[in-house]
């Protein structure tokens, strides 16, 4: 059997809304992940330990079991326990969960790499521990947090491909519907491919650039 | 939690545990031979084996493994590429973790000082030797942490071939969760699993670690 992608054209608009959604879940989880991981970073670095212990359980719950078994927990789970939610939402707190925790790493690295000095300096000059961290701490991590995190988001992007698995109809999952009325695989998982390597190369050439800004401001 | 439930099906979860591990092993052998391949090419002096691993790199970095799994195991027998579900698995899972290993390597070899090769070759080494007898063990050394870090992401992206029905440990997980609708004890001991089998990998790096820098 050769190869046709000419049968790829019918398919466009079905594989485009595909795209779209991956698109979105990616937004949706990198924006997720970030924020959740600064809450958890400021939480292991200042939190108490009541509420520390239990982070750090799920930080190391997430980063030594597969982000996919982790989708089928939190989707199945969730109805397990009454919590009926759609497949999409379920694939976003997913994978903004797993990344949360590992750019919480990355975050709390961020912060302590900066010399304990600038904050003695700036305690000392008579700003407020809050002031220090908002106009001391924070500008100074932000360089080194930034590039790392970045990478992530791209994984993220990768991975969104995962949440296919459980019913939402993103680039993967479209691939798979058009498959199953043409019985051509070839063609419509290198159409995706093609679709998820573009969209990686303008997120990677955006997160150059930034990096280039930060190199530029040390 | 259903103790009594968990008890009962974990003999078929140690099974999947070690298909697992299998897969881990291969794809890792694997991924080690296309990471050092593709990081000699891109450092070569030839410019046909840089673009080639150049790109290899750049696009088995950039889609998603799923995909490149999907593709060698559906779309393989289009091309006359017929695989088992395991073999697709393990030389797809191996080929995309090599991409990630070839920049861990070359970053490594990168990292070593240039005046080191250059002392190697006025001392009258070849480029080959000073290379081989030079750069590359102080090179390996640097190497094996940031591999760890590949092998550890490794050993979760297996999890993906129970997209391909590969019976390994999160297929076991995700065919008991259907059938029990018991997902947090499925979960827990897939979980579990993999975490030992995570560490344990994490302390043979360590230990390689240890003794290489001991040398």
């Amino acid at each position: 059997m050769g190869l046709d992608f000419s049968v790829v054209p019918e398919f466009s608009d079905f594989i485009l809304i595909g795209a779209l959604y991956t698109f979105g879940i990616t937004l949706a989880g990198a924006f997720l992940s970030f924020f959740g991981g600064i809450a958890f970073s400021v939480i292991m670095l200042y939190g108490h330990w009541s509420i520390r212990y239990p982070i750090r359980f799920f930080s190391w719950l997430f980063m030594g079991t597969p982000l996919l078994l982790q989708l089928f927990l939190i989707y199945f789970g969730l109805v397990q326990i009454g919590i009926d939610i759609p497949a999409v939402v379920a694939g976003i707190i997913g994978l903004g969960l797993h990344f949360a925790v590992y750019n919480s790493d990355i975050i709390q690295a961020g912060i302590l790499a900066v010399d304990k000095g600038q904050h003695e300096g700036a305690r000392t000059l008579g700003m407020s521990r809050l002031q220090t961290f908002r106009y001391v701490i924070i500008p100074q991590a932000v360089r080194d947090v930034v590039p790392p995190i970045g990478n992530n988001m791209i994984a993220l992007l990768k991975d969104s491909a995962l949440v296919s698995v459980i019913g939402v109809t993103e680039l993967v999952h479209a691939s798979q519907l058009a498959i199953s009325e043409t019985f051509r695989p070839f063609e419509f998982y290198i159409t995706a491919a093609v679709l998820y390597y573009a969209i990686n190369l303008i997120m990677e050439t955006g997160l150059r650039r930034v990096e280039r800004k930060i190199e530029a401001s040390r | 939690m259903d103790v009594e439930l968990m008890t009962k099906v974990a003999p078929f979860f140690i099974e999947a545990a070690i298909v697992t591990v299998q897969l881990s092993i291969l794809s890792i052998a694997l991924g080690l031979v296309m990471g050092a391949l593709s990081a000699a090419g891109r450092l070569s002096s030839v410019l046909l084996f840089r673009m080639i691993a150049t790109a290899y790199v750049s696009v088995f970095r950039g889609t998603p493994a799923l995909i490149q799994l999907f593709l060698l195991y559906f779309g393989g027998p289009q091309v006359g590429i017929n695989l088992d579900p395991f073999a697709a698995g393990a030389i797809g899972l191996g080929i995309n973790i090599g991409a990630y290993m070839s920049e861990t390597m070359r970053g490594a070899i990168v990292a070593i000082n240039r005046g080191q090769a250059e002392a190697a070759r006025t001392l009258g080494l070849s480029r080959f030797q000073a290379f081989y007898k030079v750069v590359l063990p102080q090179a390996a050394r640097l190497m094996i942490r940031p591999l760890g870090v590949n092998i550890n992401a490794q050993i979760k992206a297996t999890a993906l071939v129970s997209a391909i029905s590969v019976v390994e440990l999160t297929y076991t997980a995700q065919r008991y969760i259907g059938s029990t609708y018991r997902p947090f004890e499925m979960f827990a001991l897939a979980g579990i699993l993999y975490m030992i089998i995570i560490y344990i990998a994490g302390r043979g790096v360590t230990y390689l670690d240890k003794k290489a820098v001991i040398q």
